[in-house]
């Protein structure tokens, strides 16, 4: 049973097409993520991940195509045509999105604390101080200071929300995060430390993951399995070292050889 | 008492209650449906009336499609039967239509209220109308008004405990001490309109029809009687109500809501009722004060 369900794809996509005034967007994707695997996308900008990603994460309705997600109970949902309801209780139980700039991620007005426990109260969490111990654990492990829970998002650096972004999205154990770009935007030095984090948290969790990113550098430090989008295409896709190592599509070529040695 | 209407002169070239009978048919539709799904907002086509917005517009429209020959009504504001708003209101319907007014809640037939429940038990009989500035409970929560009715469509209500957090970490306890949201019938989440949460529990199973009129809002909604009412809080931080250390100076009341008032510029603090009628009434002096 247990090899039945690791061969078995929590995510499958077929012909997943999001046009916006019938072109650009992301057009005819075929994409499965298993579970415990991380998946990065890969492309220039305005190649269409981003809205892939949005469109895999309901966050945006699609043209055509087939969407479907298989539940802890088996239970495979054809997303598309799935109530409100669910797709509301399944993003907020099963799934995370770590948004690339943290403030939209967060909630401004309110402490860490509140901002982690925000999701489990939206699934009837009503013990304050269950909350606040979910809180502090929380904050340990994405390796922030328990003693400032009380303090506002805006009252902690780039890295350290994009921390806080994370602990949000994994309080409520989820099994696929989505994420949109998650180290663009801080220091070289912060960036490592995140990717550090997301890398044995992955994989601590057996968390499926979906990740957009530009940096070569992050995909092939993260992910189990590359996808290369070009012009709202997949062009390539395949084991992240294959992909890197020996490019087959032009563009991957040029992608791979654009990246500065360190 | 109950021959206030003598005294003020019905004015002439109005309708029964102001308003002409197809808004008050209209303001009726949106009473039944408001009954027929406790606790939901109905939209209405809110008048304008002889009264600027934040007034009671809202309450008075209620009170007038209701309203009927029969009737008594009394209205308070903020407890009290004496303040301008309560004097007001109570005088616009004397006028526009001739029913009795009282300030005894027993007699009341219709109670228009604005930031309070009177202590006096209201019974089957009875209808209290509340005046509403702000409907929506999720208000300050979540800025879109599209986003709130998903809210409230899904039944989804976490947000209000997101405040509560927020407030246990800030106060020590929950601070919200008026307008403190509540779940009608299981289901939806409303708005008391601004009462102190001392009169939240009166809701609860309350043998009174409850109707609720927001006037620049444009919604209606309504409690109907013997509805369970609850206050949201955490398992670990229950709702308490308000408890004062003095009882009333004026009928020494410990059970009643007191307002701290200054009595002179050295800060001389004194607590009266809030309920003008029950502090009257303890006093043995109910009538004319």
């Amino acid at each position: 049973m247990m090899m039945a369900s690791s061969n078995t794809p929590l995510l499958r996509a077929r012909g997943l097409s999001k046009l916006y005034n019938g072109r650009g967007g992301c057009i005819g994707v075929d994409l499965d993520v298993y579970p415990g695997e991380v998946l990065c996308i890969v492309g220039e900008s305005g190649s269409g991940k981003s809205t892939l990603l949005n469109a895999l994460a309901l966050r945006s309705p699609v043209n055509s195509g087939s969407l479907d997600y298989r539940t802890s109970e088996g239970e495979v949902l054809n997303l598309l045509t799935l109530s409100e309801q669910r797709r509301r209780l399944l993003s907020r139980t099963d799934w995370g999105f770590v948004h690339q700039n943290a403030r939209d991620g967060l909630r401004s007005g309110v402490s860490a604390g509140a901002n982690i426990g925000e999701p489990l109260m939206a699934v009837g969490a009503r013990h304050y101080g269950r909350l606040r111990d979910a809180a502090s654990d929380w904050m340990t492990r994405v390796e922030l200071d328990p003693k400032r829970i009380d303090e506002l998002p805006g009252a902690f650096s780039g890295g350290m929300q994009q921390r806080l972004q994370i602990a949000r999205n994994l309080v409520t154990q989820p099994r696929l995060v989505f994420m949109d770009e998650p180290t663009a935007g801080l220091d070289v030095s912060v960036q490592a430390r995140l990717l550090d984090l997301l890398r044995s948290l992955t994989s601590k969790l057996h968390l499926a993951a979906v990740i957009v990113t530009h940096d070569i550098g992050v995909a092939r430090l993260l992910a189990h399995r590359l996808m290369v989008m070009k012009d709202g295409r997949v062009v390539e896709s395949g084991l992240t070292d294959q992909v890197l190592d020996d490019p087959q599509h032009p563009y991957t070529q040029t992608l791979v050889a654009s990246v500065l040695p360190a | 008492m109950n021959a206030r209407a003598a005294e003020t002169s019905m004015t002439e070239g109005y309708n029964f209650a102001y308003l002409d009978e197809q808004t008050k048919r209209m303001i009726r539709r949106a009473l039944l449906k408001a009954v027929a799904v406790p606790g939901h907002q109905v939209p209405f086509a809110s008048r304008e009336m002889p009264l600027p917005y934040g007034w009671g517009t809202g309450g008075l429209q209620v009170t007038s499609a209701i309203i009927g020959r029969a009737d008594t009504l009394k209205v308070i504001d903020q407890g009290s039967d004496e303040t301008t708003n309560a004097v007001n209101i109570r005088r616009f319907f004397a006028r526009t239509t001739g029913v009795a007014t009282t300030t005894h809640t027993a007699d009341a037939t219709i109670v228009q209220t604005r930031h309070r429940i009177p202590e006096h038990p209201l019974t089957e009989r009875q209808i209290i109308v509340y005046q509403v500035p702000m409907p929506e409970p999720l208000f300050r929560l979540e800025p879109r008004v599209t986003e709130c009715r998903k809210l409230h469509a899904l039944a989804d209500y976490g947000l209000i405990n997101v405040k509560y957090y927020e407030d246990i970490v800030q106060h020590g306890s929950i601070a919200t001490t008026y307008d403190y949201p509540v779940l009608v019938n299981d289901r939806y989440l409303t708005s008391p309109s601004p009462i102190p949460k001392f009169d939240n529990p009166k809701m609860h199973m309350n043998p009174a029809l409850q109707l609720f009129g927001a006037g620049r809002e444009r919604r209606i909604y309504a409690i109907p009687p013997y509805t369970k009412v609850k206050s949201l809080d955490f398992e670990d931080h229950p709702f308490t109500v308000q408890h004062w250390d003095h009882e009333c100076a004026l009928c020494a009341s410990t059970e009643s809501f007191l307002d701290e008032m200054i009595v002179d510029d050295a800060g001389t603090r004194m607590f009266v009722c809030s309920d003008s009628d029950y502090c009257h009434g303890r006093r043995g002096d109910g009538e004319e004060a």
